[in-house]
Order: structure tokens, then sequence, then C-alpha cells
């Protein structure tokens, strides 16, 4: 069961780049795994080590001494495009990052984000550009990120309002599982089958 | 009073509506819950966890095709992770009562190539698997689109899903495509032009004469790549392309059942005065066979035009287009025909079908792949293989010089040591060209079976229709895509 998520102070750490995808959160190879331990070490790393294993020089963002223990990323437009894995949202809150401010997200990556509580925070791009400059002027000032009252509080006191999905904020906030609330309807989706019968049979050789 | 004109997408989304609660997600009624090894183990532990069973294992399959090797069957597989993985489907399968097609099984494939072949695949369903490239069975008027695990934990659980409803895209694709212009040249200059987010939120309907004319197995291509352009699902709607490809096909419906399936999926298609949220329209007369030059699939340019300039595009757009190139090795204002390969790589969801492994042949027949090259060509099934090695393709690929493999992912996705060393370039049929997709340090070019092969001649990215014919008409003819065929034709004048 997760844990109730409402809000954090933290750091930030700032990738300037635009669509970020899933092969960059977290390879492929990665994903031959059959549980979700260790992903904390896969997050961002082929731009972390080399084709060789080496580890990059300069370090890559999260790598950055400064910016170990940081949960909230400032990214460009369209993060999480690709593909559907949910390692990429396990990898960045394995890591400790709990929300991703950007101008937008792949649909599949923010559904998978928000079931982890990890939050995708939507701005304008006007906002991304402001923020972006905040955090380059001032990169150890504390945000704070609070879902319960969908706001983002700046170093300074300077603050802004989100918009995200109410049902998962409410689950989120709750630290409850969908599929407990989908079970409970249950009658409802007998009701419905009943009326539609399935139309293949996969077990029917 | 008349009912208000819907989209397909909306007479799907409202046929499968089983709960509709103010302030949350409707409850979507699945079809169809396709499975595979890499993403639905932890969604298995999530099930025993709370001690739940798969609530319609007759709605649902399983196969194993991203981790499986593509070699020798009867060899031992050595990555160890791969091996458990395969093993932990095969075990889940066996405790949850899923039907499951795994090493050995001569229906094995591709979870998007099986779907469709094997029937199960039909209009009106929703269709959902933990691949992002589920898109792939739009092709036939589903709406079909990729989810997480956690997602997969609550189909197999619930065979329903919390979704909100998707806004709706339409893509027109007017005219007919010239020659050597197939499906997947419409798919890359889609998303050249609106970007890899275009889509986002939306859910692409593939219309016009240039899809009407295309095969079901083009609509495949066409669907699936539709996550490229940021669309979770991408659909056209049902014709009579659609019936005659599925009528007989094992879990097809059958005699009265399906008449009346017929009749039902007749009345998909999208009502007259029906809107879109979104829309665009395609030239498809002024297509050309297309290929991509960076790092992801909305960078892509007709194989006869010129790597970009970051000082022709838009500022914001510079620092990436930067970093692809220098990722790529590229340099900027050279023609893309003419690259250097190392590697070919013609097969996954994409294009491992049989009019791909044709029209492949086709260009291969009777010609060697070029020095130092390597060719993988990668059956997207088992029965693909099996097809294609009746009609003798695979003599002709083996002939040319060229790799004849199992079925599966292969080199898509490099889970399972087919892959692209540092450094390489590899021209590839499949879907991704991100940094690191085809193995670490490699970089892939994106293009059609033609323009993949015609470069496996040369051993540079090749426009297919500078290329002289080889194959013997009865090759051409079976070679399904039929601009490939016609850019022969035209040829031999």
């Amino acid at each position: 069961m997760p844990e109730p998520f409402v809000k954090t102070t933290s750091r930030v750490i700032p990738i300037p780049r635009s669509n970020i995808d899933t092969d960059q959160i977290c390879p492929a190879r990665f994903l031959k795994i059959t549980d979700k331990a260790n992903l904390a070490d896969a997050l961002f790393f082929d731009w972390r080590f080399t084709p060789d294993g080496a580890r990059r020089v300069p370090p890559s963002f999260i790598d950055e001494p400064h910016n170990a223990g940081r949960q909230i990323l400032l990214v460009g437009d369209n993060f999480g495009s690709g593909s559907s894995r949910e390692h990429a949202p396990w990898a960045l809150r394995a890591w400790g990052i709990r929300a991703i401010v950007s101008t937008s997200f792949a649909d599949i990556f923010k559904g998978n984000a928000l079931k982890n509580a990890l939050l995708p925070i939507v701005v304008t791009p006007e906002r991304l550009a402001a923020l972006q400059k905040l955090v380059a002027a001032n990169l150890d000032g504390e945000w704070t990120v609070d879902l319960e009252a969908q706001k983002v509080t700046l170093p300074g006191g300077d603050t802004f309002d989100f918009e995200i999905d109410p049902f998962a904020r409410t689950m989120i906030l709750a630290g409850t599982d969908e599929i407990g609330y989908v079970l409970s309807r249950l009658p409802a989706i007998e009701a419905w089958e009943a009326a539609h019968p399935a139309r293949i049979d996969t077990t029917h050789a | 009073m008349a009912e208000k004109p819907r989209t397909l997408v909306e007479k799907i989304w409202d046929s499968h509506v089983v709960a509709s609660e103010p302030g949350a997600p409707a409850i979507l009624a699945i079809d169809l819950h396709l499975v595979h090894e890499v993403t639905s183990p932890q969604a298995f532990t999530g099930l025993r966890e709370r001690g739940a069973k798969v609530r319609k294992p007759g709605q649902t399959v399983a196969t194993a095709d991203h981790s499986i090797p593509t070699l020798d069957p009867s060899l031992p597989i050595l990555d160890e992770l791969a091996r458990k993985q395969l093993a932990q489907i095969e075990e889940n399968c066996r405790e949850f009562g899923i039907p499951f097609y795994g090493k050995g099984s001569p229906t094995r494939g591709i979870v998007h190539v099986i779907g469709p072949e094997l029937g199960l695949t039909q209009p009106g369903m929703t269709i959902v698997c933990g691949d992002s490239h589920t898109a792939t069975h739009g092709a036939f008027g589903a709406l079909a689109f990729g989810i997480g695990t956690s997602e997969i934990e609550m189909v197999l659980a619930t065979q329903t899903l919390l979704q909100r409803k998707p806004k709706t895209f339409k893509v027109e694709v007017t005219g007919s495509l010239q020659p050597g212009v197939g499906a997947k040249d419409i798919i890359l200059a889609l998303i050249a032009r609106i970007g890899v987010g275009g889509g986002t939120g939306h859910v692409f309907e593939y219309t016009g004469d240039a899809i009407r004319a295309l095969s079901m197995e083009a609509r495949m291509t066409l669907c699936n790549m539709s996550i490229e352009g940021g669309a979770r699902a991408g659909l056209v709607a049902p014709d009579e392309t659609t019936f005659a490809y599925l009528k007989g096909r094992k879990f097809a419906p059958q005699g009265a059942a399906w008449d009346e399936a017929a009749a039902r999926w007749r009345e998909l298609p999208t009502d007259e005065g029906a809107t879109y949220d979104q829309s665009i329209v395609i030239d498809g007369d002024k297509l050309e066979p297309m290929v991509t030059y960076g790092t992801n699939p909305g960078m892509g340019v007709p194989v006869t035009g010129r790597i970009p300039s970051p000082a022709d595009v838009e500022p914001g757009n510079r620092d990436e287009l930067e970093r692809a190139l220098a990722y790529m090795g590229l340099e900027a204002g050279k023609p893309i025909a003419g690259q250097k390969l190392d590697v070919v790589f013609i097969g996954s969801c994409t294009n491992g079908r049989i009019e791909d492994m044709r029209v492949a042949a086709s260009v291969l027949h009777g010609r060697h792949v070029a020095d130092g090259l390597r060719v993988l060509v990668v059956p997207g099934s088992q029965q693909v293989k099996a097809q294609a090695e009746s009609e003798g393709l695979d003599k002709v690929f083996t002939a040319a010089g060229a790799e004849w493999r199992e079925s599966g992912c292969s080199m898509c996705i490099a889970m399972n040591g087919d892959q692209l060393e540092p450094g390489q370039y590899g021209i590839s049929t499949s879907n991704r060209n991100f940094q690191g997709r085809q193995g670490k340090g490699g970089r892939s070019f994106l293009a059609s079976p033609l323009t993949a092969a015609a470069s496996a001649v040369t051993g540079v990215i090749t426009d297919p229709r500078t290329l002289t014919p080889t194959a013997p008409q009865a090759m051409s003819v079976v070679a399904a895509q039929p601009s490939a065929v016609a850019a022969h034709a035209s040829e031999a004048h």
C-alpha cells in the first residue's frame, strides 16, 4: 500500500532538456528485473556513465554532488515520451524524486507517475522559462510542493497553483489504491458484463 | 431528435463505460488484455499480495517477445535475468490460468503481431497491453493503448481500467502514395510535422483515400507508431479490407456469429458531421520515403533531403538538435542519403509482418548485402517465420548474406542480445531512435523495410527508388506493399 503524500520541501534539479524519453530515464536493459529493486541505480544511467561504464566527467545532472537528496525535477517539454514502462517512475521515485515540473508530460508516463505518487506539475511555457531563470540564479533555493493546496511556494514566498487530476490527487493524499476503489464497484462491472458477453475466449484452443 | 454524430473513438468509448461517477475517471471495460514478460511480473506479484485472481483469463493472452533470444531456440538462454524473466511469465500464466504462447509455440511472437494474426484483435474492442505499441491494434478500428504495470494489475484483477475520455485528432491523408512510399513513410512524415508530443492527450483517427488504400498490415505499421507522435492510440475505421483480413482467423467469429459481428462493425465508422478536437491534412501524393536523422522519431526528413542545421530551426529547438547531431555524429546540411551504415535491422512490431518480409526480399533477391554490413532479418512471429520460409524468403535473405532469425522484438529494444555496439550506425524498420535504444551508444535511423533493404544492398542510406528490380515477377507481385511493386515496375521500363 502506498504511503499518503501531502507535501514536500526540497531544492530543485534543473534539467533543461525537452522530450526526455523513457529510454533516457530508465534504459531497456534494466527492464529484465521481476521486482522493483535497485532501480535508483538505473535512473538516467546512460547520461551518467559512458558505454564502458565509467562515470562521465563532468558528472551528469543527478550525479552532481549538490543534487543528492533533491526531490524536485525542473525539465523541458514532453517529459516521459516513449515506452509504457512503469520502471521510469519507479526509478525516479527510488532515487528520491517526488515532483516533476514541465510544460507537458507524455500520457502514459503521466498516468504511471500518478499511480506512484510522483507528481507531474504542468506549467505554461512562460512560467517554465521564469522558473528556469529562478533556479539558475538561486540553485539552493527551497521549493515547497503542496498537493493538498495544489500550490508551489518558491524561495522568497511567491507561489503558483497547479492543476492535477482530482481523483489521482485524492488517492495520493489518502495513500489509497485504485484497484480497491474499482473492486468496490464490482456489482456494476458484473452487471455490465451480463449485458455485454465477452467477444473472445482465449482459453478456447 | 437525431442522435449527435459521433466519431469511431467515441462510439467505442461509449459502449465500454461501465460506470462514470462525478469526480472520478470512467470505469472502462476491457475486451482483450495482452501480456508479455517484461512489464507484467510486478503486476502478478501485486495480485498475489492482495490475494486476487485474474478475473477474466479468457480475455487475456500472454507471450514472450521482448527478452527472448532470436537464436536457435534449442540453445540455452545465457542471460540469467532474461532466463528468469521468461521462466516467471510461464509460471505466472500457469498459476493464474492465462493462455501462454511461449518458447516452442508455433504461434509465439511479438504481442502486437500475434493478436491480429490469431484474430484476437477485432473492430470495436478495447485492447490494452503493458506496451506503448499496443496502438498497432487500432488498425482494426479497436481502441487499443499501452498501459503501465499498475494498470496491468488493475486489468488482471478487474478486467477494467480507470480512464479519462481522450480527445480526438483526425489525421487525413489524401490522394495516393507514389511508388516506393508506404505506411511507414506516412507516419514518419506525420510525426516530423507535429512533433513527438503533437498528439499528447489525443487519439488519432487516420482517414482519407491514401489510408483506405492501405492493406491491413500497412495500417498496423501506421497505427503502431501513433505513440511516437504522442497519441496513446491511433485508429483506422474498419472496412472490407479489415473484414477480409479477419475472416477465418482462429479467434474470429464464425458462421452466424460472424454475420452478427460484421453488422455491428459496420456501425463503427465515424458519423458524418462528427467533430474532432484537432485535425491535420497530409497530401499523400507528395510524400517521399522518409528517414530519421536524430534521436527522436520526429527528427525525420525525406530520403532525398538534408540533415537540418541548428541555425534553421526555432531557437527553442536548437539545443536539442545540436545534442542529437552530436550524439549521431552527423554534419548539419549534408544529404541524409549516402550516410554510411554498419547494421541493418528489418523486423519489430512496426515492420515485422509477412508483407514487410516480402518487400525486403523483393529488394534483396539476387543481390548481396554490402561488404562488412551486418543485416538482421527478424520475423515478427513464428507464423510470419513459417510463412516466409514456405515462400522461400528465408533463402533469399541468407543467400544475400543476411541473418534470418527466430521471432521477437530483437534489436528494436535490444534486451535480448541483439544490439548495436557503441558508435555503430544502424538503419532500422523499428519505431524508436532514442539514444541507446538499440544498444548503448548505438545510432539509429528509422525507415521503411523498402528503404532499409535498399540500404542493405549499398551499405549506405539509399533512396529505394534508385534501385533496379531483381526479383522475379512472382515475388514482386506478392510484395504486398503496392507502392514497392509499382516502384519496381515503373523502373523496368
